[in-house]
């Protein structure tokens, strides 16, 4: 019962229910629907939380106090702003296409939670253990674009669609460095699946084997979850607010939920894939210890997303997409050329395969550094032939 | 009935409805959404089969890519919100006779098969791992798949290049000139 806290409940509630008079196969059927409710269940109350501790560390870094006045520490500002948002009318545009108006919040919130399913809260704790996990984070993800493209599009609104094209532009593109940099974690652990991944981590995290590789995951996932300086989901300078700008009431609640359980999603992704998700000292022995692990770890990482957040000015759209293409996508594939054979290199010789991953890893990152500076000295080169410091649109355009 | 079997059953006429759904519905981005709906079923029905990898390529695939590509292609063409009116026209029986012809061949084909004639279904191999593998070794391994591998991929690095021919801009306007 202390080994596996949550096995122990879930027999005890097949007993009952087979007890009633069930067939064990429908009671194993309700229990999957039940566990996965139970899950995304305490996913989204833990949304409450979260966006209290965003709004708190945003207003500390910008030198303000952030919400003080409903409960201690203002706590339960989040529950008093849900109540508001709950009663206001929900209001659908003119020529609006209703179904689609409507579909759209519940995708980009499954979207999301989804991603839940398959992420290992501590030993035998996962919603299930796919053995494709690494393809269905991906999967779920691409679910996210579809919703922003919808609620744009449906909204009847050229505001929503010129930022429903944009956004999805961007998570197009993010998508591909993400999914390469994913390649990293599932060759060093020889398996997509999450729990796998994890237990592989034992020796050593895979952030020490492949820090490159993890820091494109988390830049790119960044990006994934319109998080500054990637936010130009909602841009209000030029496009008013983004694909949700005809969105009230709860509609535009589920997007908001959404946004900010995803920056909290991808910590708990990367610290899964690289930060050795739940291990850490005597977590054999008490299982549920992994969870206290994990929440600490997932909570350092969530800590870089909101103070990243805080702290970058956002990006224009063509600095955000040159980013991608003429850097990370590049980057990202030499770095699963280059992981792919040192690990080879290094298979079987104990310490030194991490040794020769680390220095694979170094002369990878000196060389990227190498290129930029030569790629920045052309750049600055052109600018100077072109005029010095007169800003015409063209330099402008970069 | 067990619970497979019920699931089985939504799932495959769910599959049939939203196909309908898609060469019936008069606007253009529903058919698109309904297209959508149809290839997750398919892949939900990937689940059932313990196919875990083919569902979830499918919907990175199918739903991820190219069903968005679809609907960005469809938006960008004008009065998107508009229907367009009936959905057939004269030649609708000349459609329903190739598509009943078509329907009946492949049901002559799939009777060729061995397992059509027994009742009871193959036990489907609960090892998903080996399959897995056993994919992505077929991939590289000479004797099997690997040039119809490296043909893919020259083709889709070949329609990579096109499409940055096609997109890049002249080099007139690149040097600052009046674009």
């Amino acid at each position: 019962m202390i080994q596996d806290p949550f096995g122990w409940l879930g027999q005890l509630l097949h007993g009952w229910l087979v007890g009633l008079g069930m067939a064990p196969e429908w009671a194993r059927a309700l229990q999957a629907f039940l566990a996965a409710g139970a899950l995304a269940t305490a996913v989204l109350l833990l949304t409450f939380l979260l966006i209290w501790v965003e709004r708190k560390l945003l207003a500390r870094l910008q030198d303000r106090l952030g919400p003080n006045r409903v409960g201690p520490y203002g706590i339960f500002q989040t529950i008093a702003d849900a109540i508001k948002l709950v009663l206001k009318e929900v209001i659908v545009p003119s020529g609006a296409d209703r179904l689609v108006y409507f579909i759209a919040p519940p995708l980009a919130v499954m979207s999301v939670v989804g991603l839940w399913g398959v992420v290992p809260l501590a030993p035998n704790l996962i919603g299930s253990d796919i053995n494709v996990g690494v393809i269905y984070l991906v999967s779920i993800g691409s679910i996210g674009t579809l919703a922003v493209m919808l609620a744009g599009w449906s909204s009847n609104n050229k505001y929503a669609l010129l930022g429903a094209f944009r956004t999805v532009a961007m998570l197009i593109s993010y998508e591909v460095p993400m999914v390469v940099a994913l390649l990293v974690p599932t060759m060093l652990a020889g398996s997509m699946g999450t729990v796998e991944i994890v237990e592989r981590q034992r020796e050593i995290w895979f952030v020490v084997l492949a820090p490159i590789a993890a820091l494109l995951f988390f830049i790119s996932s960044m990006a994934e979850a319109g998080k500054a300086p990637f936010d130009l989901l909602e841009a209000e300078s030029e496009i008013v607010a983004g694909y949700n700008i005809e969105y009230s009431s709860m509609a535009f609640g589920m997007f908001f939920v959404g946004e900010f359980l995803h920056g909290f999603t991808i910590a708990a992704l990367t610290v899964t894939l690289f930060f050795g998700g739940w291990l850490g000292p005597g977590v054999d022995r008490f299982p549920l210890l992994g969870l206290v692990y994990f929440a600490l770890k997932t909570a350092v990482v969530y800590f870089g997303v909101v103070w990243i957040r805080g702290t970058l000015p956002r990006l224009r759209i063509d600095q955000v997409n040159a980013f991608n293409w003429k850097f990370l996508v590049p980057l990202s594939l030499a770095t699963v050329a280059v992981t792919a054979v040192a690990d080879k290199l290094g298979a079987g010789l104990g310490w030194n395969r991490i040794l020769t991953l680390l220095g694979a890893n170094g002369v990878l990152a000196l060389g990227t550094i190498l290129a930029l500076t030569i790629y920045a000295r052309s750049v600055r080169r052109r600018e100077d032939r072109l005029g010095a410091g007169r800003v015409t649109p063209a330099t402008a355009r970069g | 009935m067990t619970a497979l079997q019920f699931i089985f059953l939504a799932l495959g006429l769910a599959t049939l409805v939203c196909a309908a759904m898609v060469v019936t519905s008069p606007q253009l981005v529903h058919a698109a959404l309904w297209l959508i709906a149809t290839l997750a079923c398919v892949a939900a029905l990937f689940v059932l089969l313990e196919a875990g990898f083919l569902a979830a390529v499918q919907v990175v695939v199918y739903i991820g890519a190219i069903a968005i590509l679809i609907i960005f292609a469809a938006m960008l063409t004008r009065r998107v919100m508009a229907e367009t009116g009936g959905q057939t026209n004269r030649t609708w029986w000349a459609a329903v006779f190739a598509s009943a012809l078509l329907f009946i061949s492949l049901v002559a084909l799939m009777r060729e098969v061995p397992a059509w004639q027994t009742a009871v279904s193959a036990p489907l191999p609960l090892a998903p791992e080996p399959l897995l593998e056993d994919l992505g070794q077929a991939l590289v391994d000479v004797n099997r798949y690997v040039i119809p591998f490296e043909v893919a991929s020259v083709l889709l690095l070949a329609a990579l290049v096109g499409a940055i021919v096609i997109a890049r801009p002249s080099r007139k306007t690149e040097e600052g000139g009046p674009s």
